[in-house]
């Protein structure tokens, strides 16, 4: 499928420019049974500019400030200063607007659980003012474009994790929006699934030229669908720019794991010298180290004592996972607040 | 995780930067806005359809817990006056559990959960969302209310030629224990608050409606006249006398609905300052 085309036809500028982004919520004194949490700056001065037909990426572990961005764009939250433009309107000052604007997938379906999946569709698209005929066509079409006729029925409590979500993003695109925000689209999803809501993305973009925001945590994801992606951490933009991009700065690095049997042979002293650099996750290390010292370490831990117990092992070029870990991203966020595998 | 269609990315980064005064000249259309009544009628439906799969035992629960009332009041009140309280308490206690409590619960559930966002994230009028679940939910009381003024009639031997007048205690008893109902649920700082707020309405409305008036305290009996589920209950135990007092009933019903038209307007506040933060 091709997604270029578009990009070419209406590349017309910015759709969305964020500046200075601030958001403080207050310290929460401690109650009973609820610990005190101090004042947090969920966005610290966030400034970004995503241009039409783009599928511009947040990504960030746990807590970076991702979702509170999301709510600023969409209107849910007012940000103590800065200032969010999207098609030349000032949704700071117009919050409302955003609605007539943008469709946004939040990460709750409480409000669609207990409709079935054709009702949540053509209830949605009414709301986003479309008329009865209007919103069944629009419902129709896009339950068969996603594959959800089947299940147009069922009530979305009763479905899996992914196909609700599959389902509250049909709604998402009932009614047409110039602009998609997307929090975490595919969380939970099949492969069938994710490419069933990558397909429709790039439909929307190459027929309209929409564009496309998209929160996620999945950094696999992030390398093969985004155009560009900001890194978030502790509410700032810690690096912006396309995943090859972001990547070549750190080229230099090689990314090693490898898989022991049943522990690491620690009593060999190739592998203990490794050690220090290692991310450890049960029988799995994680290593980034120069070529050279890559080579090292490999023919070290294939030949002689240490290859008994080994069970696997790859060399990769770095992945977006690295780029934040060399950005100077926290390690023990990343391991799990970054990649949801 | 393998097959993910491939987005071309080389464009965007030979793409020159403008810093946002581009789009600022010519502010894009926006796409129209969801209109009061149409809106209104999409949240009934769907509010409608969510009792097929998840409402139906609560019904049950609050017909049964009024029919189960008279059946014990039965012992206690000996015909006349007193028993055409007792029914008419019955019947409007459904109304108070279905429209008041659930209802509070609803909203609470929701504003909790962030299904708020949903509906803040759309172009539909705070009122439209407020009016239709509050609609829905005193629709849902129409079977229980009727069935629970039915067999009160017939258990307590009570004439029904005047029962039609359900028809306007519903819908104005309705909206003002919904209207009640969503904006407890939409200001209640916490969910379990929102629940436990319905369900002391609902607890009030069954005390301070089923119990005979006269036989309550002073104090007791100004919280009843604070109750706007009182003045239902009192025009519906008006009209089981054999020539009613229709002026009455009226003014009772105007008070209903003088209640609803104020609750709704503080829950559709409440929403508005619940959606957005």
């Amino acid at each position: 499928m091709s997604t270029g085309t578009a990009q070419a036809q209406s590349d017309t500028g910015t759709v969305c420019a964020v500046r200075d982004l601030v958001k403080t919520y207050p310290a929460v004194r401690g109650r009973r049974g609820a610990p005190a949490t101090p004042e947090v700056r969920a966005t610290d001065g966030i400034s970004l500019d995503v241009e039409r037909g783009e599928i511009f990426g947040l990504l960030g572990p746990n807590g970076a400030g991702k979702s509170t961005l999301v709510r600023q764009l969409t209107g849910l939250m007012r940000p103590d200063s800065g200032s969010v433009e999207v098609l030349g309107h000032d949704l700071v000052r117009h919050p409302e607007r955003a609605s007539r604007l943008i469709g946004y997938l939040g990460q709750e379906s409480t409000a669609l659980d207990e409709l079935t999946v054709s009702l949540a569709a053509e209830t949605t698209g009414r709301l986003r003012g479309l008329h009865v005929r209007e919103a069944r066509a629009e419902r129709d079409a896009v339950l068969e474009e996603l594959g959800l006729t089947e299940l147009a029925g069922r009530p979305l409590k009763k479905l899996s994790g992914g196909q609700r979500r599959l389902a509250c993003f049909a709604a998402t695109l009932v009614g047409d929006r110039p602009v998609l925000v997307l929090d975490e689209p595919t969380t939970g999803m099949d492969p069938v699934a994710r490419r069933a809501v990558w397909a429709a993305v790039d439909r929307r973009r190459a027929e309209r030229g929409a564009t496309v925001l998209l929160v996620t945590h999945n950094v696999i994801e992030a390398e093969t669908v985004l155009d560009r992606v900001a890194v978030l951490e502790r509410g700032r933009v810690i690096a912006c720019d396309t995943p090859s991009g972001l990547k070549e700065k750190v080229a230099g690095e090689v990314r090693v794991e490898l898989m022991w049997r049943e522990r690491a042979p620690l009593d060999v002293p190739e592998v203990a010298a490794l050690r220090p650099s290692a991310q450890e996750s049960g029988r799995r290390w994680v290593l980034r180290l120069s070529p050279d010292e890559a080579r090292a370490a490999v023919a070290a831990v294939t030949g002689g004592a240490a290859f008994a117990a080994l069970d696997d092992f790859t060399l990769a070029t770095p992945s977006l996972e690295d780029v934040y870990l060399a950005l100077g991203g926290d390690a023990a966020n990343a391991s799990k607040g970054l990649v949801k595998a | 995780m393998t097959s993910i269609i491939p987005a071309r990315t080389a464009p965007s980064r030979t793409r020159p930067r403008p810093t946002g005064s581009a789009a600022r000249t010519v502010p894009a259309p926006l796409a129209p806005r969801a209109r009061l009544l149409p809106s209104l009628a999409a949240v009934y439906r769907a509010q409608l359809s969510r009792a097929r799969v998840a409402r139906i035992p609560l019904l049950f629960v609050a017909t049964f817990q009024s029919v189960g009332i008279m059946v014990l009041m039965r012992g206690v009140v000996d015909g006349g006056a007193e028993a055409r309280a007792v029914v008419a308490g019955s019947s409007v206690l459904v109304v108070a559990f279905v429209a008041l409590n659930l209802l509070a619960q609803y909203f609470g559930q929701l504003r909790a959960g962030g299904g708020l966002d949903h509906y803040a994230t759309l172009p539909v009028p705070p009122a439209a969302v407020v009016l239709g679940a509050a609609a829905a939910y005193a629709s849902f009381t129409v079977p229980g209310t009727v069935f629970t003024a039915i067999t009160g009639s017939v258990l307590f031997q009570l004439p029904m030629t005047h029962l039609w007048v359900l028809v306007a205690v519903i819908p104005l008893s309705g909206a003002a224990l919904a209207g009640l109902g969503a904006a407890l649920g939409l200001l209640a700082p916490r969910q379990e608050l929102a629940t436990l707020l319905g369900q002391l309405g609902m607890s009030a409305a069954l005390l301070l409606g089923v119990l005979p008036a006269d036989r309550l305290p002073e104090p007791v009996g100004w919280a009843r006249d604070l109750l706007p589920s009182t003045y239902g209950v009192e025009a519906l135990a008006r009209s089981f006398d054999a020539s009613p007092d229709w002026g009455m009933i009226g003014l009772f019903l105007a008070v209903c609905a003088v209640v609803g038209v104020l609750s709704l307007a503080v829950a559709t506040w409440a929403y508005r300052r619940a959606a957005v933060r």
